[in-house]
């Protein structure tokens, strides 16, 4: 399988990293090869940041180039110029817009809902999708992230 | 609890948790540093899944630690990020003479890119100066394993090794099969003086001994070190190290490509004999033209990166294209994304609207009250290195005219005194500028900018245990400063702006501490408390 390359991208704090994070952990699983590369630091502090995904057969750099995110996942409008070279010719763009976030559990599980937004353009299992959250987010989250999840695919 | 399950067969990890897992294999008896942006989670990792792992006050410290431990026949790591290897660089430089006894690795974490850092310095510069031994992984499985090659060089020839990381490899997650443990030495004491003891008569003897090491080690490093040379074809040979290696096989994967793990000595015969099986020998590096310029010292003959372009920030893939499609005109700056910016509700924000207010010339520091500098405060007139808040505010005093002096004030984190800042007062009061001066401590009660660590004024070790805490009123008297206020500068504004006024008005010496808890950390610095409160009382009983 040629390299998927997905990139997040929002501000710090906003659980960009955690969601790369999900998405990592869930390929991983499924056996392919994957580097994930985002640059910590001063993220905490409210600025624009992104993690790329990257997987695969065999992955090489951690940054995917310009041009060539498959997808690109911003959390937030403003963040979409900043970000916009990197997603390929045909590539698809989610954000915030593209669910209903009055429906959402709570402001901070906009992460999980777009994660689930993203579920819908592959064929992984339900479960293991459930799997790598449960994995990453502490247990009294959980409940909230199925809801979360939902609200990302729509349903 | 750590990001992922250390008795994993296989796991996605980041370069910095590989080392820290690699630790534990490797037996380290002692891992100490301090924290610095990319290279914190490496200790911090190693903690959580049971190594021993503590915070020094500051990178030199933190060396002489590791090195006393290598001295005693046992393991160490010391870590830090680039610039804190300027603070241990003298420990380094006497280090490589009197060489180590047991096993000793110097993990420095390079930020090409500038991504949380106040210069872009290359440590492979540092390695050739200080004749250490250096190796440089591409990736997790790489830092895992050549971690494990640092102590095998190390313990071989009796001498500390670098092993330097960048930005990319420290967070980059991939795959991580770990191997079996290694055995773990057996601290004991060798009197050996004229190997230790660095006077003249017995130094230049060791520097000697040590470039006949080198020689040893680089010849070592042509027959069985980590390089490798991967043959696609004879037009295009590549010569790369470190994560550049990634992006070059990306950016031309029809190249043949000689990876270079370990960078110092370098393998020049290798390095020559690649040359020579191609038509055209490039070589791709970030930072410094650094393995270009040694390979041409050696007279081989190689292509490079254009450096009024590519000397600056990381490579990429992207990058590495226009390097070897021979493009030299300017890029495309990036889209400039949201600035960081003071947290709402940071305590720092209220200090520096006092210091706004009266119109100071403010020395600042190293940490989160840098952004200060930015809108919309825009205050802080200086910053250039841990502790500089002190000195640069004491050559002010000594020249501006007085009403200019009198208006000077150093800011300085708590952490950052701690690092740097205590000889700063100690001359404070030495050399008294005849304006007096006034120094204000920020104090969030944490080093708060990479990440939420412990330090010797918390009070708590880096697995946030109890321990001893400092007090640094009582050391601005014991260094001779007359003033010292305590102040909350969030819950009592007034007093903030009365203490700073009354000091700056006086010819005197004056310590200002304002003391109000980082806001993102305060969660778990209650519940740290609160653990060791009740320990302390369960243990009473």
């Amino acid at each position: 399988m040629k390299t998927m390359n997905v990139k997040f991208a929002g501000l710090g704090g906003t659980g960009v990293i955690k969601a790369s994070d999900v998405l990592a952990e869930l390929v991983f699983e499924l056996g392919y090869d994957v580097k994930k590369g985002e640059v910590h630091g001063m993220s905490q502090r409210g600025g624009s940041i992104s993690s790329d995904v990257r997987f695969g057969d065999k992955v090489e750099s951690p940054m995917i180039p310009e041009g060539e995110a498959d997808y690109l996942v911003v959390f937030a409008e403003d963040q979409v110029p900043v970000n916009i070279a990197f997603l390929k010719k045909g590539g698809v763009l989610l954000t915030p817009k593209d669910i209903d976030v009055t429906r959402l559990p709570s402001e901070k599980a906009l992460n999980v809902a777009m994660l689930g937004k993203l579920s819908t353009y592959f064929d992984f299992p339900e479960d293991k999708w459930q799997g790598a959250l449960k994995k990453l987010f502490a247990e009294k989250f959980h409940e909230g992230n199925a809801v979360a999840f939902d609200v990302g695919k729509g349903k | 609890m750590p990001a992922f399950d250390p008795k994993a067969k296989r796991m996605l990890v980041s370069g910095n948790e590989a080392l820290a897992l690699s630790m534990l294999h490797c037996k380290v008896q002692s891992a100490i540093g301090y924290p610095g942006t990319p290279s914190s989670e490496i200790l911090e990792t190693f903690s959580e899944i049971g190594g021993p792992a503590e915070w020094a006050p500051n990178e030199k410290v933190a060396a002489e630690v590791a090195l006393g431990v290598a001295f005693a026949h046992a393991r160490s790591v010391v870590t830090m990020k680039h610039v804190g290897l300027n603070v241990s660089s003298d420990t380094l430089y006497t280090a490589t003479y009197t060489g180590v006894q047991g096993g000793m690795v110097w993990i420095v974490a390079d930020d090409p890119g500038q991504a949380s850092s106040q210069n872009e310095q290359d440590t492979r510069n540092h390695a050739k100066s200080s004749v250490c031994p250096m190796f440089e992984p591409s990736n997790s499985q790489e830092a895992y394993d050549m971690l494990r090659l640092a102590f095998r060089t190390s313990e071989r020839f009796h001498i500390p090794v670098i092993l330097r990381m960048t930005t990319r490899v420290d967070h980059s997650k991939s795959i991580l099969v770990p191997s079996e443990e290694l055995e773990a030495l057996k601290p004991e004491f060798v009197r050996d003086i004229p190997a230790r003891v660095m006077v003249p008569g017995y130094a230049k003897p060791a520097g000697r001994r040590l470039r006949a090491k080198m020689e040893e080690i680089q010849k070592w490093n042509e027959a069985e070190g980590p390089n490798r040379i991967e043959m696609h074809g004879t037009d295009l040979g590549i010569v790369c190290a470190g994560i550049s290696y990634h992006h070059v096989r990306e950016a031309a994967p029809d190249a043949s490509v000689l990876k270079l793990g370990m960078t110092y000595p370098l393998p020049m015969e290798m390095i020559r004999k690649f040359a020579g099986s191609v038509k055209r020998v490039f070589v791709i590096e970030e930072n410094d033209p650094w393995l270009a310029e040694n390979i041409r010292a050696a007279g081989i003959s190689v292509e490079s990166k254009f450096d009024p372009v590519y000397r600056f920030g990381e490579l990429s893939v992207d990058r590495v294209r226009r390097i070897l499609s021979g493009d030299r005109s300017p890029e495309t700056p990036p889209v400039k994304g949201k600035a960081p910016a003071l947290c709402p509700g940071c305590p720092h924000r209220s200090s520096f609207a006092v210091l706004k207010d009266l119109g100071c010339i403010i020395s600042g520091d190293i940490g989160c009250y840098t952004l200060a500098a930015l809108p919309p405060f825009e205050a802080m007139d200086m910053m250039v290195d841990m502790g500089a808040a002190i000195g640069m505010a004491l050559g002010l005093r000594k020249v501006l005219p007085r009403e200019q002096a009198k208006k000077v004030v150093s800011v300085i984190g708590d952490s950052t005194f701690v690092h740097s800042g205590i000889t700063g007062l100690v001359d404070m009061a030495y050399n008294r500028p005849a304006t007096g001066h006034v120094v204000v401590i920020l104090d969030n009660s944490i080093t708060a900018m990479t990440g939420q660590q412990e330090h010797p004024g918390t009070g708590r070790k880096l697995d946030h245990s109890p321990t001893y805490r400092l007090d640094y009123g009582e050391i601005a008297k014991a260094a001779g400063i007359e003033n010292v206020v305590i102040v909350n500068p969030v819950k009592d504004p007034e007093g903030m702006k009365t203490a700073v006024k009354e000091a700056l008005e006086k010819d005197e010496l004056t310590l200002i501490v304002a003391k109000s808890p980082c806001l993102l950390a305060l969660k778990s610095i209650l519940a740290w408390e609160k653990a060791n409160k009740e320990k302390a009382a369960k243990e009473a009983k």
